[in-house]
C-alpha cells in the first residue's frame, strides 16, 4: 500500500507535465491500479486529456482508461461530447473504433442524445469494421436514450442483409436483443428471421436468432408449429453443443408456451430428452449439469417423460460434483410416485449419511422433506415409514434444519390420526435420549426437534404407554440447558401428561403412585421456575402453585384427575389458512357499512384498522354460538373495533396449530369432524425405515393377491367418504394400495364454507395489477401511436413499457366501478352458492331480487364485451386468424433523386380548428442536405402556422439536416376552418445539395393532400351509446358499393380503421357498425356489409358533405383492395 | 410475464473478470454500469466462490439471478456473468475464443502477458466484444483489426520524436 501510495504521488507529478507522452503512460499506469482496486476518479479530467491526443497511441490509452473507470456519475463525461463526436467522424477508422468501443462503455442519456446521429451515420461507413461497431452501439444508445429507435431502426434493419456477415451478425444480435425485451413489437420480422435462420450457417447468430424465436412464439403459437421443423432437423444435424444447447431450450419453451393443440409434439419432447440425456450421459460435466437443467424444465410439463430416466438421475447423484448433484436433487422431486418414494428416500438417506459438507446435508435434508410432504403427503403409502425416517434424521449433526424435521413432525401427527399411537412412542423415545441431540452443541438448530416431541407427547399423553417414564425425562436438570422456548413447551406439556398419569392413577386405584407423581413435579418443577426465560418461569410458577392446591386436595383424598383433565381437553384440529376467508357473511352484517361515522383523520390512518377488523371479524363469528343476539353482538363489536384501532400492534393470530393451542383457549368450539377409523397399528418395537421398505414390499404382494376383493370394499368406503376429507387411500398406481387406511385430515373449514377455487387467487397478486381489461376501447389519452405512423413507430423504448402504465392510471373512474360492481356482483353470487351448500332456506323475494340486478348486469356485461373486442384486435394490428400486411399511413408527397418526402395528417380533439402535418425526409442521395425549407401556399381556408412575425411568403426551417442516407422528420401545423371538404395545398420544399463538387440550391414542389379522413379521429364508441346517436335522427344518410373485394373482411375493417381512423363498434359476422369522429365534433357512423365479391358502406353523419367525401375517399381505398 | 416487467437495462454479458489462482485480479470488464463499490464486492465475492470450487466441477454456477461461467486456462480464471436466458455453453465458447485470441496474439499467452500488456489484452476484448456481445466472430479479422491499429501505432511512434518537440 505504501508503494502504491508512492506510485501514486509519482503519476500526479507526471500528469502535471505538459509532454503527453508521459501522461498517457501516467493513465495507463492508473488504468492498472483501477483494476487493483485503487480510487483513480480523481485523474477523469486527465484521462480525458489524453483521450483528446492527437495521436492514436495515446488516444487509444485515454479510451480505454475512460472505458474503464467512467460511469453515469462521471461529471466531467459531457466534456467529452465533441471529442467523441470529432473522433467518431475522424477518417481513420481506428479512431472511430476505438471511440465507439470507448462510448459503449461510458455512453449516458446525454451522449446517447446527442452522439446518436452521427453514429447512425456511421452504421452506412464504408468500412464494415466501422459498420458493425456502430450497429452493436446503437443497443446501448438505444437503452439510454429510447427516442432514437424509431429513427434508427429502419437502418438497422437493412443491416440484416448487410454484405459483411460481421455486420450482419451485429444486426442480428442487436435486434435479439430488443426483441427479447419487447418481443409483441417485433413480431413482423419474424419472416425475416425465419429465412436468415433456415439460410445462415453461423452458429453465433443462428443461437440468437433462435433464442429470439423463443421469446416470439409464446405471443404468436403459430409461429411454433413452424418452428418445430427446422428446430429438430437443426438438433438433429447440428455438431455444435451450444447450438443444440439452445435448440433444445427452445423447442422446450415453444412446447410448453403450445401445450396444447400440437399433435405430435410428444415426438418432440421424446426427441428432446433423448438428446438431453446424451448430454447427461456425457463425461463432460458441463453438459451433465446443462442436461439435468434443461430436464428439469421439461419435467414441469411433461413429467412422464422424464420420469423414465430415473436411472440416469439416480446415478447423478453420485457424482463428485455437488452442482450436479443438487440439479438431480432438483430432478428427482418430480420423479417420486407411491411406488417409488421410499427407495428414492432410502437412496437420500445414504447419501444424507455420506456427504461431507453441512450445506450439501442441509439441502438433501430438505429435500427429503420437500419430496415427501408434496402436495399433501401424496405420495407417502405409510406413515410410520415417514415419522422414522424423521426421526433418523435428526440424528444429524449441525443441520441447521431442526425446526423443519419439528414442523414435519408436528403436521403429521395432527394430521394423520392413525399415526398418532406410533408417533408418540417415537417422540417419548426421542426425548428419552434428548441429551443425545442436545448436548451436541448448543447452537445446533436440530434440537429444535425436541419442541415438537414435547408437545406431541403431552398433547396425545393418552397413547403414551409408559407415561411415568417419558415425564421423568422431560424433568431431567438437563433440560434446562435447552432454548428457552423449548423449555416453555416442555413445562406446559409436563403437566398434561401429569394430568393423564394421574387420571390413569386414580382410575386404577392407585392413589399413593399418583401422590408420588405429583411430588415429583412439585420436587423438580423449581428448576424451571428459576429459569432466565421470563416465559418459561411464568408458566412454571403457574403450574408449580396449581400442582401443590392439587397435592394438598390429594392429602384430603378428593380425586381431581377430571379437573385436571379438563385443563386440557378438547381436541385439536388443524385450520386450513383459507378458512377465515371462507366464513359465511353472518345475515345483517354489511362489512361495507360503517359502524360507527367515519373520524376525520386523514384516510390511509383509518384504513389499516378497518381491514384487520373485517377479517377479524369474521373469525368470531366463527366462535360465538348463534343465540346471541344481534344487539349484543353489534355493541361487543363495536367495543373490540375501538380496541383493535387504538391497538397499533393488533395482529391477526398466527394459524400455527400449536400456538393456537396455547393461546386461544377458544379452539374447542371448532366443530370437529369425528372420524372413524379401525386401523389395525402394530407397533413393531423400534423399527428403522429400512424395515418398511421390506414390509411394504411383502405387503404389496399380498396386496396383489387380495386385491380383487379389496377392491370392491374400498370403492364402497370411497364413495362414502365426507366430502371434506382427503383420502389417501385412492386406488393408487397399479396395484399399490397404502399400508394403512390413512385419513389425512384436511384442514378444518368453517362449516358452511365453499369448495371453491375462488380464493386461490391471491389479491395480493403482482401479475393482478397487469391484470387489465386489454379489450376496453382505448381513450383517446392513452391511444398508442399505432395507426398514424409507419409501423416502425410501434415500436417501444425497449426498456419500459410506459403506455401500459399509463393505461393503469389513466383508467376512468367509470370504470372502476364498473369493476367493484362486478367484484360484488360475484361476491353475491358465492354468497348464494354458499347459502345453498349450507342448506340454508333463505326468503325467497330475497332471492329473485338478487337474480334479477345479476341478470341485468351480466346482460350488460356481455354487450360490453361483445362490443369491445373487435376494435382492440383491430387496433393492436394482429387479429385472431391472420396477420395483417403491414400498412403505411404514409403517403407519398414528392419525390426527386434527393430527396423523398412522406407525409401523414394527424387532428387532435383538443383543437377543433389545427392538424399536424408530419413529413418524413427521406436523403436519397449521395450528397449532404442542408438549408431545407418548406413553404406552402396557403389557402382560405387552410393555413399553416407560422412563426409570429413572418409573412405568408416565408418558408419555415426544417430544423435539421440530412446526411446521405438519412431520413428524418419534421412536424408543421396548419390552422384551418371548414373541414367538410378534402384540400390541396401546393408547396415548395427549398435545399441546399452540399457534396464533394461543391452545393447547389434545389427545389420540389408537392402537393399537400389534405383528405378528409385525416380530420378524424379514432374515438372508440359503446354500441348502446351509438344506438341512441343513430335513433336521434339528426344525421344525414349516405351510401356507396364497391365491387370486386377479394380481400377478407377483417383486413376490410381493419384497413378502414387504419386509413380512415375508424374504430368498430360492434361486429357480427360480415357486418360491422363503425364510429368515428371529427375534430370539430361530426359524428360519423358506418354500416359496412360484406357480399360475395362487394362492400356496401351506409354513413350517417351530422354534415352531408362531409359525409360524401369521406365515402368517396373510401371507395378509392377500397377499389384498391 | 417476463415481458412486461420493465426490465433493467442488461445485456448478454454482465462483465467478465480474469483473475489468478491466487485470486488477485488480471482484467476486468464491466459492460452494466456499476459503483465502484459495488463492483470491488462482486469481484471479491466471485473469486472466492470460484476459487473454492474443485477442479472437476462443471464450469457453470447460479449465484444472485446471474448465471457464471468460468473456465481455468493454467494458472487464470476467466469469468463471466450471463443473463438466465442466456447460453452458458456460447459463454464457454466466447471464453475459449478469447483465450485463443490472446494465445494467437502473444504467441502461447501466459499469465505474465496479461500483467505486462494489459492494455493489449483490453485492446483485444474490446475488438472482440462490445457492450457484452460479441462483435466478430472471426479470429483472423479480430485479430487483423488489432495489428493494423498496432502498425498505425507504432508508425506514428516513430515520427512522435520529432513531432512532439513541436508540440511542446
Amino acid at each position: 500500500a505504501k508503494y502504491i501510495s508512492q506510485c501514486i504521488d509519482e503519476i500526479k507529478q507526471e500528469l502535471k507535465q505538459d509532454n503527453i507522452a508521459v501522461k498517457a503512460n501516467a493513465v495507463c499506469k492508473l488504468t492498472y491500479l483501477q483494476m487493483l482496486g485503487y480510487d483513480i476518479s480523481w485523474a477523469a479530467f486527465n484521462i480525458i486529456e489524453v483521450m483528446s491526443a492527437s495521436k492514436f497511441t495515446f488516444k487509444r490509452i485515454g479510451y480505454l482508461a475512460a472505458s474503464q473507470c467512467f460511469h453515469e456519475g462521471t461529471d466531467v463525461i459531457m466534456l467529452t461530447t465533441n471529442q467523441i463526436r470529432k473522433d467518431l467522424s475522424s477518417p481513420n477508422q481506428y479512431d472511430t473504433g476505438v471511440a465507439l468501443t470507448g462510448l459503449s462503455c461510458f455512453v449516458t442519456p446525454d451522449l446517447a442524445r446527442d452522439l446518436a446521429n452521427d453514429i447512425m451515420t456511421l452504421m452506412s461507413h464504408t468500412k464494415p469494421y466501422i459498420r458493425k461497431k456502430a450497429v452493436l452501439i446503437m443497443y446501448k444508445v438505444f437503452l439510454k436514450y429510447p427516442e432514437s429507435l424509431r429513427p434508427a431502426f429502419p437502418r438497422l434493419k437493412e443491416k440484416l442483409e448487410d454484405p459483411d456477415p460481421g455486420v450482419q451478425s451485429a444486426a442480428v444480435n442487436v435486434i435479439c436483443e430488443l426483441a427479447r425485451r419487447n418481443p409483441k413489437n417485433y413480431l413482423s420480422l419474424a419472416p425475416l428471421f425465419f429465412k436468415l435462420m433456415t439460410s445462415s450457417t453461423n452458429n453465433w447468430v443462428l443461437i440468437k436468432i433462435i433464442k429470439l424465436f423463443g421469446a416470439l412464439t409464446p405471443l404468436e403459437p403459430r409461429l411454433g408449429k413452424k418452428l418445430i421443423e427446422p428446430l429438430t432437423n437443426l438438433i438433429h444435424s447440428t455438431s455444435a453443443m451450444s447450438l443444440l444447447y439452445e435448440c433444445v431450450n427452445t423447442v422446450i419453451a415453444v412446447l410448453i408456451s403450445l401445450s396444447s393443440g400440437m399433435p405430435n409434439h410428444s415426438a418432440s419432447i421424446q426427441l428432446c430428452v433423448q438428446k438431453l440425456r446424451i448430454l447427461i450421459e456425457d463425461s463432460d460435466q458441463n453438459l451433465k449439469y446443462l442436461g439435468l437443467l434443461a430436464m428439469s424444465k421439461i419435467l414441469k410439463t411433461h413429467p412422464k417423460s422424464v420420469q423414465s430416466h430415473k436411472d440416469l438421475i439416480l446415478q447423478c447423484l453420485d457424482d463428485k460434483d455437488e452442482s450436479i448433484r443438487l440439479r438431480a436433487l432438483d430432478l428427482l422431486y418430480g420423479m417420486v410416485s407411491k411406488k417409488n418414494l421410499m427407495e428414492i428416500v432410502k437412496k437420500l438417506m445414504i447419501h444424507v449419511d455420506k456427504a461431507e459438507g453441512t450445506t450439501y446435508r442441509d439441502e438433501l435434508l430438505t429435500k427429503i422433506i420437500d419430496i415427501c410432504s408434496q402436495s399433501n403427503y401424496q405420495y407417502i403409502t405409510n406413515f410410520e415409514w415417514y415419522i422414522s425416517i424423521l426421526v433418523e434424521l435428526t440424528r444429524l449433526e449441525g443441520t441447521r434444519h431442526g425446526h423443519l424435521i419439528a414442523a414435519q413432525m408436528l403436521d403429521v401427527a395432527i394430521r394423520v390420526k392413525a399415526i398418532r399411537k406410533f408417533a408418540v412412542s417415537q417422540m417419548a423415545m426421542l426425548l428419552d435420549n434428548a441429551h443425545l441431540i442436545a448436548s451436541n452443541t448448543q447452537r445446533n438448530g436440530i434440537c429444535e426437534v425436541l419442541y415438537a416431541a414435547a408437545w406431541i407427547c403431552g398433547e396425545f399423553s393418552e397413547h403414551l404407554e409408559e407415561a411415568n417414564q417419558t415425564l421423568e425425562a422431560m424433568l431431567r436438570p438437563k433440560v434446562t440447558t435447552l432454548p428457552g422456548h423449548i423449555q416453555a413447551v416442555y413445562v406446559q406439556n409436563m403437566v398434561k401428561l401429569y394430568a393423564s398419569i394421574l387420571q390413569q392413577k386414580e382410575q386404577a386405584g392407585e392413589k399413593e403412585a399418583a401422590q408420588e407423581i405429583t411430588q415429583l413435579m412439585i420436587e423438580r418443577l423449581p428448576q424451571f421456575v428459576q429459569s432466565a426465560d421470563l416465559e418459561v418461569q411464568e408458566r412454571a410458577s403457574c403450574i408449580l402453585q396449581l400442582i401443590k392446591y392439587i397435592q394438598k386436595l390429594q392429602v384430603k383424598e378428593v380425586p381431581v384427575a377430571e379437573e385436571v383433565i379438563a385443563l386440557f381437553a378438547g381436541e385439536l384440529n388443524p385450520v386450513a389458512p383459507k378458512a377465515q376467508k371462507k366464513v359465511p357473511v353472518p345475515e345483517g352484517l354489511d362489512l361495507d357499512a360503517w359502524i360507527n361515522e367515519p373520524p376525520s383523520d386523514s384516510e390511509s390512518e383509518d384504513e389499516k384498522p378497518k381491514t384487520i377488523f373485517h377479517e377479524e371479524e369474521q373469525r368470531h363469528t366463527r366462535h360465538r354460538q348463534p343465540e346471541i343476539d344481534e344487539e349484543e353482538l353489534a355493541r361487543r363489536r363495536e367495543a373490540r373495533k375501538q380496541e383493535q384501532a387504538n391497538n397499533p400492534f393488533y395482529i391477526k393470530s398466527s394459524p400455527s396449530p400449536q400456538k393456537r393451542y396455547q393461546d386461544t383457549p377458544g379452539v374447542e368450539h371448532i366443530p370437529v369432524v369425528q372420524i372413524d377409523l379401525s386401523v389395525p397399528l402394530k407397533v413393531p418395537g423400534m423399527p428403522m425405515s429400512d424395515q418398511y421398505v421390506k414390509l411394504e414390499e411383502e405387503r404389496r404382494h399380498k396386496q396383489k393377491l387380495e386385491k380383487d376383493k379389496k377392491k370392491k370394499k374400498q370403492k364402497k368406503e370411497k364413495r362414502g367418504k365426507h366430502h371434506r376429507h382427503n383420502s389417501l387411500h385412492t386406488e393408487s398406481e397399479e396395484d399399490i394400495a397404502p399400508a394403512h387406511h390413512v385419513d389425512i385430515i384436511t384442514e378444518e373449514m368453517p362449516e358452511n364454507a365453499l369448495p371453491s377455487d375462488e380464493d386461490d387467487k391471491d389479491p395480493n397478486d403482482p401479475y393482478k395489477a397487469l391484470d387489465i381489461d386489454l379489450d376496453k376501447p382505448l381513450a383517446d389519452s392513452e391511444k398508442l401511436p399505432v395507426q398514424r405512423h409507419r409501423n416502425v413507430e410501434t415500436l417501444k423504448s425497449p426498456d419500459s413499457e410506459l403506455p401500459l402504465e399509463e393505461k393503469k392510471s389513466k383508467k376512468p373512474k367509470k370504470k372502476e366501478k364498473k369493476h367493484k360492481d362486478k367484484e360484488r356482483d360475484k361476491g353475491k353470487k358465492k354468497e348464494k352458492e354458499k347459502k345453498k351448500s349450507s342448506k340454508h332456506k333463505k326468503k325467497k323475494h330475497k332471492k329473485e331480487k338478487e337474480e334479477k340486478s345479476k341478470d341485468k348486469k351480466k346482460s350488460k356485461k356481455k354487450s360490453h364485451h361483445s362490443e369491445e373486442e373487435p376494435p382492440a384486435s383491430v387496433q393492436n394490428g394482429t387479429l385472431e386468424d391472420e396477420p395483417l400486411p403491414p400498412m403505411s399511413s404514409y403517403r407519398l408527397l414528392a419525390e426527386n433523386p434527393y430527396i423523398k418526402m412522406t407525409y401523414d395528417i394527424q387532428g387532435n380533439l383538443q383543437n377543433d380548428s389545427k392538424v399536424t402535418v408530419s413529413v418524413i425526409f427521406e436523403n436519397k442521395s449521395t450528397s449532404f442536405l442542408k438549408s431545407m425549407e418548406l413553404n406552402v401556399l396557403d389557402s382560405l381556408n387552410t393555413k399553416m402556422l407560422r412563426p409570429e412575425g413572418s409573412s405568408v411568403h416565408d418558408g419555415i426551417p426544417v430544423p435539421f439536416q440530412l446526411p446521405p442516407g438519412i431520413s428524418n422528420e419534421a412536424q408543421f401545423v396548419f390552422t384551418l376552418q371548414s373541414i367538410v371538404m378534402a384540400q390541396k395545398l401546393k408547396g415548395t420544399l427549398s435545399f441546399i445539395v452540399k457534396n464533394d463538387e461543391g452545393s447547389t440550391h434545389e427545389k420540389l414542389d408537392f402537393k399537400l393532400h389534405f383528405s378528409c379522413a385525416s380530420y378524424l379521429i379514432t374515438t372508440p364508441c359503446y354500441s348502446d351509446a351509438f344506438a341512441k346517436l343513430l335513433e336521434s335522427g339528426d344525421l344525414h344518410m349516405s351510401s356507396i358499393k364497391v365491387d370486386g373485394i377479394s380481400i377478407s373482411f377483417q383486413h376490410l375493417l381493419a384497413k378502414i380503421c387504419f386509413h380512415h381512423h375508424f374504430s368498430v363498434v360492434e361486429r357480427v359476422d360480415s357486418c360491422a357498425s363503425m364510429y368515428s369522429r371529427s375534430i370539430q365534433g361530426h359524428h360519423v357512423c358506418l354500416l359496412v356489409k360484406k357480399g360475395e365479391n362487394s362492400v356496401s358502406i351506409d354513413g350517417k353523419c351530422n354534415d352531408s358533405t362531409l359525409l360524401s367525401n369521406l365515402l368517396d375517399e373510401m371507395k378509392e381505398t377500397l377499389s384498391k383492395c | 410475464m417476463l415481458f412486461f416487467s420493465p426490465l433493467l437495462p442488461i445485456q448478454q454479458m454482465q462483465f467478465m473478470l480474469l483473475f489468478s489462482r491466487q485470486g488477485k485480479l488480471r482484467l476486468q470488464k464491466w459492460y452494466v454500469p456499476l459503483s465502484d463499490k459495488e463492483k470491488k464486492k462482486i469481484t471479491r465475492e466471485l473469486v472466492q466462490t470460484v476459487l473454492a470450487r474443485k477442479p472437476k466441477m462443471c464450469s457453470f454456477l447460479e449465484w444472485r439471478d446471474l448465471k457464471i461461467v468460468y473456465k481455468r486456462y493454467a494458472s487464470l480464471y476467466f469469468c463471466c456473468a450471463i443473463e438466465d436466458q442466456d447460453n452458458e455453453l456460447i459463454t464457454l465458447e466466447i471464453i475459449h475464443r478469447y483465450v485463443e485470441l490472446l494465445d494467437k496474439y502473444f504467441g502461447s499467452v501466459c499469465e505474465l502477458d496479461i500483467i505486462f500488456n494489459f492494455e493489449k489484452a483490453y485492446f483485444i476484448l474490446d475488438e472482440f466484444l462490445l457492450g457484452g456481445e460479441v462483435q466478430e466472430t472471426s479470429k483472423k479479422n479480430v485479430l487483423k483489426a488489432i495489428e493494423q491499429a498496432d502498425l498505425l501505432q507504432e508508425s506514428q511512434n516513430e515520427d512522435w520524436g520529432g513531432l512532439s518537440e513541436d508540440i511542446l
